[in-house]
C-alpha cells in the first residue's frame, strides 16, 4: 500500500532530553496554557506524564454557567424568605416572574434585564467577569426603545382581556397597538 | 433548493480546504439577536412566533442578497429533514426540535444560515473551511449590519444586545473553531489542554455543540464570555489559542510517528480496513475509524485517499445523510448496512482510482 512513513526530524536537544522528574528519557512535551501566567512547558517520561495528567482529573471544573451561577446566587445570596419574596417579583411588561426565570434559565422579555437588573447584575458578572458592553453597537445606536417595549406589553394585555372575555378593552388595545405598529 | 441538491455535496465546513485545513477544520461565529417589539421565544405564543418570522422575511427578504437565500420552513419539515440541516450544521439541534413557527435561510454554498425562532429571534451563523477567522467575521458584521438597518434589534446603553439567556448578553457573539485532534486523544494530553482552555474560559464541546459526545475526535472551541469583550478581542484570544492547539496536534503526531510508529500504522491500517470490509457499522464506530485514517492520510500512511474523500465520508454516513442520498427511510439496522456498503463503494472505489494513476 505505501512505503516507511515519513519520520519527522526531531531536534537534537529534544531527543537528548530527560524526564523533569526522573531520569527517563523525555517523551511527552506539555505546555500548560495557563493564562496570564504565560506557557508552562513541561517535559516528561510516559510514565510521569500519565501520573502528572491524570492528577489534574480532580481539579475545578470550567467557569460556572447559568445553571451553576443561579444556583451560587441561591446559596451565597439571600435567605428562604428574601429569595421567596424576589421569586414573586414580575415583570410589567412580558409578565414572566423571577421564579420562572429561575426554574427555566431564560429571560421573558428585553425589559426583564431592566425589571429584574438588581437580581440579574451579579448573576451576569459571575458568568462574563464584568457588566460593561463593549463592540458593536447597532446603527441608530443606543436609542431607547420603549415603543417597542410597549407593543409587547400591549399584546400581552389584549391577549389577557380576551381571555377574560373583556372584549371592548381588547379592542382598545388593538387600536393602540395598530397605532404604534403604523409608526414604523 | 431542494434538500436533496445538498445531500450529494460536501458542505462548506468539511471542504477540507483553508488554512491548516489537516488539524482545523471549520472557522464559525455566531450572533445572537432579538428584536425589540417581542417578547423572548419562551413568552411567544404561535402568534407572536409567526409575526417575528413575518417581520424578518418581509423586511429583510426584499434585500437582493437575500433573495438568492433558500428559506427552509422548519416547522413543517419531516424529522429525517429537519436531522439531515443538524446534521450538516446549518441548523441546531435547538430549532431542529424546538416547536411553532421558526425557519432558517440558507447560502447556497452553505456559509451561513439565519436561524429564525430558535432561542433568540435571529441566529446569524457563518463558516468558513479551515483557520479563516477574520473573513468570517467580516461576513457575519456585514450580515448583522444589513438586517440592522430594517430591524429595531433589543439593545441597552450598558448591556449590550439583549438575549434570551444572560449567558449571551452583550455582544451575543460566538467564536467557535472546530479542530481534529486525534494524536492529542491518542497520547492523552487532550483532558489536560481542555482544562487549560477552560482556565482561560475558553469552551470545548463536541462536533455537534453543546452536551454532545465528542465523536471522530472532533472538538470545538469556542468563547464562554460575550459581554464586556469586543468581537476583536474575541476573535484574537481564539486565534491566539488556535495555532497553539495545531503545535501540539503536530508534535503529538510527531512523537506518534517517531516513538510509536509501529502501533500507530497498524492502528490506522486496521481503521482502513474495517472501514473497506465491514457488513454492518453504526455511525459511532464510523467516526472513530475515520478519524484514525483521516490521520493516517495527513501523515502519508495511507496514499491513496485525499482528505476531501474523508470529510465527505464523515457527513455522508450520518443517519439522514444515508436516508436522503438512498431516497427512502431506514431503521437502524437497515442504515447499518447501508452504510457498510456506502464506505465499501467509496473506499473500495478511492483504491482502484490511486492504482491506475501509479500505472
Amino acid at each position: 500500500m505505501d512505503g516507511p512513513p515519513p519520520v519527522q526530524r526531531v531536534p537534537e536537544e529534544r531527543l537528548a532530553m530527560k524526564c523533569q522528574k526522573c531520569e527517563k528519557p523525555a517523551t511527552f512535551h506539555i505546555t500548560e496554557l495557563t493564562d496570564p501566567a504565560g506557557p508552562l512547558e513541561l517535559h516528561l517520561c510516559e510514565d510521569c506524564a500519565k501520573t502528572y495528567l491524570t492528577q489534574g482529573a480532580v481539579e475545578e471544573p470550567g467557569p460556572a454557567m447559568i445553571g451553576g451561577a443561579l444556583g451560587k446566587q441561591v446559596q451565597v445570596g439571600q435567605t428562604a424568605e428574601e429569595l421567596a419574596r424576589l421569586d414573586q417579583k414580575v415583570c410589567p411588561v412580558c409578565g414572566i416572574s423571577y421564579y420562572e426565570f429561575r426554574q427555566a434559565g431564560r429571560l421573558g422579555c428585553p425589559h426583564d434585564y431592566i425589571c429584574f437588573e438588581p437580581e440579574l447584575e451579579p448573576l451576569i458578572v459571575s458568568i462574563h467577569g464584568q457588566s460593561k458592553h463593549s463592540g458593536k453597537v447597532p446603527r441608530r445606536g443606543a436609542a431607547r426603545t420603549d415603543r417597542q417595549t410597549d407593543l409587547i406589553r400591549l399584546r400581552r394585555e389584549m391577549k389577557e382581556a380576551v381571555e377574560r372575555e373583556e372584549y371592548e378593552k381588547a379592542s382598545q388595545l388593538r387600536d393602540q397597538i395598530r397605532n404604534i405598529e403604523t409608526e414604523y | 433548493m431542494k434538500l436533496e441538491e445538498l445531500a450529494g455535496q460536501c458542505g462548506e465546513w468539511l471542504r477540507g480546504t483553508g488554512p491548516e485545513s489537516d488539524i482545523v477544520i471549520s472557522s464559525r461565529f455566531r450572533l445572537a439577536r432579538n428584536l425589540a417589539q417581542f417578547p423572548f421565544i419562551r413568552r411567544c405564543g404561535e402568534q407572536d412566533r409567526s409575526a417575528i418570522e413575518r417581520t424578518i422575511c418581509d423586511r429583510v427578504g426584499a434585500v437582493e442578497e437575500w433573495s438568492k437565500l433558500a428559506y427552509v420552513d422548519v416547522a413543517r419539515l419531516p424529522p429525517v429533514d429537519r436531522q439531515f440541516l443538524v446534521e450538516r450544521q446549518l441548523i441546531s439541534r435547538e430549532l431542529s426540535e424546538g416547536e411553532g413557527p421558526r425557519g432558517v435561510a440558507i447560502d447556497p454554498q452553505e456559509k451561513f444560515s439565519v436561524m429564525i425562532n430558535e432561542e433568540d429571534h435571529l441566529r446569524i451563523q457563518v463558516m468558513h473551511s479551515g483557520l479563516d477567522l477574520q473573513n468570517a467575521w467580516d461576513q457575519i458584521n456585514r450580515i448583522d449590519d444589513m438586517i440592522d438597518e430594517r430591524v429595531t434589534y433589543a439593545f441597552h446603553e450598558r448591556l449590550g444586545y439583549l438575549t434570551a439567556c444572560p449567558t449571551n448578553v452583550g455582544g451575543g457573539l460566538r467564536v467557535s473553531v472546530m479542530l481534529h485532534l486525534p494524536a492529542l486523544v491518542m497520547t492523552q494530553q487532550i483532558e489536560r489542554v481542555f482544562r487549560s482552555l477552560q482556565k482561560i474560559n475558553l469552551a470545548v464541546r463536541g462536533l455537534y455543540g453543546e452536551g454532545s459526545q465528542p465523536r471522530g475526535d472532533f472538538y470545538q472551541i469556542s468563547n464562554q464570555i460575550t459581554l464586556g469583550r469586543s468581537e476583536s478581542q474575541l476573535i484574537e484570544q481564539v486565534g491566539k489559542v488556535v495555532p497553539m492547539l495545531i503545535e501540539y496536534e503536530r508534535r503529538a503526531r510527531e512523537f506518534l510517528v517517531r516513538d510509536n510508529q509501529k502501533d500507530l500504522h497498524d492502528k490506522v491500517s486496521r481503521a482502513y480496513g474495517i472501514l473497506c470490509t465491514a457488513q454492518t457499522i453504526s455511525s459511532a464506530e464510523t467516526m472513530d475509524l475515520l478519524s484514525s485514517v483521516r490521520m493516517g492520510v495527513n501523515l502519508g500512511l495511507i496514499e491513496d485517499i485525499e482528505i476531501p474523500t474523508i470529510n465527505r465520508l464523515f457527513i455522508h454516513t450520518q443517519p439522514a445523510h444515508l436516508q436522503k442520498l438512498r431516497g427512502g427511510e431506514l431503521d437502524t439496522a437497515d442504515r447499518n448496512i447501508e452504510r457498510a456498503q456506502y464506505l465499501q463503494r467509496h473506499l473500495r472505489k478511492g483504491n482502484r482510482g490511486g492504482a491506475q494513476q501509479k500505472n
